[in-house]
C-alpha cells in the first residue's frame, strides 16, 4: 500500500488517489480494465463533491467487491437486482447520489428486467455498464454479450446463434425507454478512450444530479484471463472485435443533459 | 379510536401507514392485492413512497434497498410471489436489515388457485432463502390482529434487525370484521447508524451478505444463531383457551385456530375436555409450552390447511408422549367444524375420553 508523500513547497502535486478511492490492494487480474473504470468513477464522485452522499451498489460478479475500493457507502445486491435496490435507496433517500456498476452477465442477463424497468421509470440513477463479452468470476462461460463464434467455457465450439441466440447491444435497447435521459457507449480500450469514458461518466452523473432521469454508461473492456490473451493484445482484440460490434456512440441524450457543462 | 368494518388487506396496510411504514414495494397478486391498492393513494398522500414493481424479484429488492436506508418498508404477496421473493430474503436475512412481508398465503402447488391455504408454513418458517435462518413468523388469526401484529412486526424487526413474516391467508386477506386502527405515529427524524445515508463525517457503512473468506461466514453464521436462539428465548407468542382441565388439545394457528375455538365450545357442549393452543409465533414455536401441555392432555389434534406442516413441529415437541391425531385440508378448502369436531370424538373414543 503506498504512502501519503508531503509535496515539497516548490513542487505541484499532479497525480495522487482520488480521495473517493482507497489504497485497497487489487484483487483484479493483470490487464483488468475494472481497476481503471474504478478510478475514473472515484474521480468523478470527487470532482464533482458529491462523495459524502454517494451510496453505490456493487453487482455479482468480478466486480463484487467494488466497495473494497470506491471509498463510499455500498450495499452489495444479489445478481442483476442492483437497479431495483438502487431504486429503493434513491426513493426513500432522494437527496442521496445512487449509482449502481455492473458487469454484462449482471445486468444484460439475469438483471434484465431490473435494467429496463429502472431506465423506464427514469429512476434518478446512475448505472456503469461493464461490457467485456464474457463471465469473468465463474470462468470465462458465455454472457449474453459474447460475439457469435467467440469461443467460451460454455461456448467451446464458439458461440453459435441458432445454439446460444445472438449477442446483445443493451445499450441500444436502453436508449429505447422513456425514462433514459443518457445511454452511452464508451471503451477503456487505450487513453483517449479512457478520458471520453471519464466524460460520458461524469455526465451521467451530473444527470442524476440535475435530477433528469436515468442515465447509463456502457464501456467496453477486457477480460484477459478468459480471453486467454495477454493484457495488451486483449485491449487490441477488443478495440477490432468487440467495437465492430458495439459501435461507441451516444444513443440518446436530451436536450437538458446536453446543456450540463461537464 | 372507534371500531370500524374492514377488509383484512386493507387493515393491515392501513395499521402500517399508521404505525410509521415509509415505504411501500410490491406487485400485483391475488389474494391481497387490496394493499397495494389501498397504499398506492394512501402513501403518495403523506408523501411516502409507493411503488409498484415490475415482479415480485424486484419488488424485494427494492425493499432491500430501502431497508438498508434504515426506513420501515414493507411489502406484502402471495404464494407465488414470496417464492420469488426468496432471494431477497437470504440476502436480507445475511445482511441483518430489518424488514417485514406479508404473505397471504393461497392454494398451491404452482399457480394452485386463489382460496385460503396455510401451506406456506415450512417455507417461511423454516427455509424462506438459502442458507442457515429463520425469520421471526406471525400468525394473525382475526382482522384486529393483523393490525395488532403489524406494530409488532416493525418492532421486532427493528429490535433484532431481522426479517419479521406475517403469515395470513387468502380468508384472512379477504374477510371484513369490527376492527379498530391505531392512531397515527409520527415518523422518525433520523435514521439509524448502520444506514447508508453517505459517510459524510464518518468511515463508509457497507451492507453485505457476502464473506468470502470461510472463517470469517462462519462467525457471521454463529452470531446470527446466536441472535436466533434470543429471539427463540423471548419473542415465542401463543394463545391458550381452556386448557386448566383439558385432557385434549387442539393446536391450530390462524384462520385454523379460529374454526377450533368454535370446536372447542361444541366440544364442551358434549363434555368433551378439551383445550385450544393457537401459537401467534410460528417461528420461534411455542414448543416448550406444548411439550408442558403433553405432561397433562392425553392426545392432541393439531388442525392445518396442508398436508400437516406445523404439525411436525407438534410431534417434535410432544416428543412422542401422548398420540397426535391430524385433520387438515388442502388447495383452498377450509376445514369444517363438524369435520373437525368428529376428528376430535374419534381421538377422544380412542382414548376412552369419549362422554
Amino acid at each position: 500500500m503506498s504512502q501519503a508523500v508531503a509535496v515539497p513547497e516548490d513542487m505541484e502535486q499532479v497525480y495522487a488517489y482520488p480521495r473517493s478511492l482507497t489504497q485497497a490492494n487489487s484483487h483484479y487480474c493483470p490487464g483488468c480494465v475494472h481497476g481503471i473504470v474504478h478510478r475514473l468513477v472515484a474521480e468523478v464522485i470527487d470532482e464533482l463533491g458529491i462523495r459524502e452522499k454517494t451510496i453505490g451498489v456493487a453487482p455479482v460478479g468480478c466486480a463484487v467487491l467494488v466497495y473494497n475500493y470506491i471509498n463510499t457507502d455500498f450495499v452489495e445486491a444479489a445478481h442483476g437486482r442492483a437497479p431495483a435496490m438502487a431504486t429503493g435507496i434513491k426513493r426513500v433517500s432522494p437527496d442521496k447520489i445512487v449509482f449502481t456498476y455492473q458487469g454484462d452477465g449482471d445486468l444484460a442477463a439475469i438483471g434484465t428486467a431490473e435494467i429496463i424497468h429502472a431506465a423506464n421509470r427514469g429512476e434518478r440513477i446512475t448505472t456503469v455498464f461493464i461490457n467485456n463479452a464474457i463471465y469473468g468470476m465463474t470462468g470465462g462461460q458465455m454472457a449474453p454479450t459474447t460475439l457469435e463464434g467467440m469461443i467460451t467455457t460454455s461456448t467451446p465450439g464458439g458461440r453459435d446463434h441458432l445454439l446460444a441466440g445472438y449477442p446483445m447491444r443493451m445499450s441500444e435497447i436502453l436508449a429505447q425507454t422513456a425514462g433514459a435521459v443518457y445511454v452511452a457507449r464508451e471503451a477503456a480500450l487505450d487513453l483517449a478512450g479512457i478520458r471520453r469514458t471519464k466524460r460520458a461518466i461524469k455526465r451521467a452523473f451530473l444527470a442524476q444530479i440535475h435530477g433528469l432521469g436515468f442515465a447509463s454508461v456502457e464501456v467496453l473492456a477486457t477480460c484477459p484471463t478468459n480471453w486467454g490473451l495477454d493484457p495488451w493484445a486483449a485491449m487490441q482484440w477488443a478495440k477490432e472485435n468487440l467495437g465492430a460490434f458495439y459501435p461507441l456512440d451516444t444513443f440518446k441524450i436530451t436536450d437538458e443533459v446536453k446543456a450540463l457543462p461537464v | 379510536m372507534a371500531k370500524q368494518l374492514l377488509k383484512g388487506n386493507v387493515a393491515f396496510a392501513e395499521a402500517a401507514v399508521r404505525f410509521g411504514l415509509q415505504a411501500y414495494f410490491g406487485y400485483p397478486i391475488t389474494p391481497q392485492s387490496e394493499a397495494l391498492e389501498h397504499l398506492s393513494g394512501r402513501m403518495l398522500r403523506e408523501a411516502r413512497v409507493f411503488l409498484q414493481a415490475e415482479s415480485e424479484v424486484a419488488a424485494i429488492n427494492m425493499v432491500y434497498g430501502a431497508a438498508c436506508c434504515g426506513v420501515r418498508v414493507m411489502t406484502s404477496t402471495s404464494g407465488p410471489g414470496f417464492s420469488l421473493m426468496a432471494e431477497g430474503l437470504s440476502y436480507i436475512a445475511g445482511s441483518e436489515i430489518p424488514v417485514v412481508v406479508v404473505n397471504m398465503m393461497r392454494g398451491g402447488p404452482g399457480l394452485g388457485n386463489i382460496q385460503p391455504s396455510q401451506a406456506d408454513y415450512f417455507f417461511m418458517t423454516k427455509s424462506a432463502g438459502h442458507g442457515d435462518f429463520h425469520p421471526i413468523v406471525l400468525a394473525p388469526a382475526s382482522v384486529q390482529e393483523i393490525i395488532d401484529m403489524m406494530g409488532l412486526a416493525f418492532e421486532l424487526a427493528e429490535k433484532y434487525r431481522t426479517l419479521v413474516l406475517i403469515a395470513g391467508d387468502g380468508s384472512l386477506g379477504q374477510m371484513m370484521e369490527s376492527a379498530e386502527l391505531p392512531p397515527m405515529q409520527p415518523l422518525p427524524a433520523l435514521r439509524p447508524n448502520w444506514a447508508v445515508t453517505g459517510a459524510d463525517g464518518r468511515e463508509p457503512n457497507v451492507i453485505t451478505s457476502l464473506y468470502l473468506v470461510a472463517e470469517h461466514l462462519e462467525e457471521v453464521n454463529l452470531r446470527l444463531q446466536a441472535k436466533l436462539a434470543d429471539i427463540r428465548q423471548h419473542e415465542v407468542r401463543f394463545v391458550e383457551a381452556q386448557t386448566a382441565d383439558a385432557e385434549l388439545l387442539l393446536v391450530a394457528y390462524g384462520t385454523s385456530g379460529r374454526i377450533c375455538t368454535s370446536v372447542m365450545r361444541q366440544a364442551r357442549q358434549k363434555g368433551i375436555k378439551v383445550g385450544l393452543l393457537r401459537p401467534q409465533t410460528l417461528w420461534p414455536f411455542p414448543a416448550q409450552r406444548i411439550g408442558e401441555l403433553c405432561e397433562q392432555v392425553r392426545g392432541i389434534l393439531v388442525v392445518e390447511m396442508s398436508a400437516g406442516q406445523m404439525l411436525e413441529d407438534v410431534d417434535h415437541a410432544a416428543g412422542g408422549r401422548v398420540p397426535i391425531r391430524f385433520h387438515g385440508r388442502m388447495g383452498g378448502m377450509i376445514p369444517m367444524v363438524d369435520d373437525v369436531l368428529a376428528d376430535l370424538q374419534a381421538l377422544a373414543t380412542s382414548l376412552g375420553l369419549a362422554p
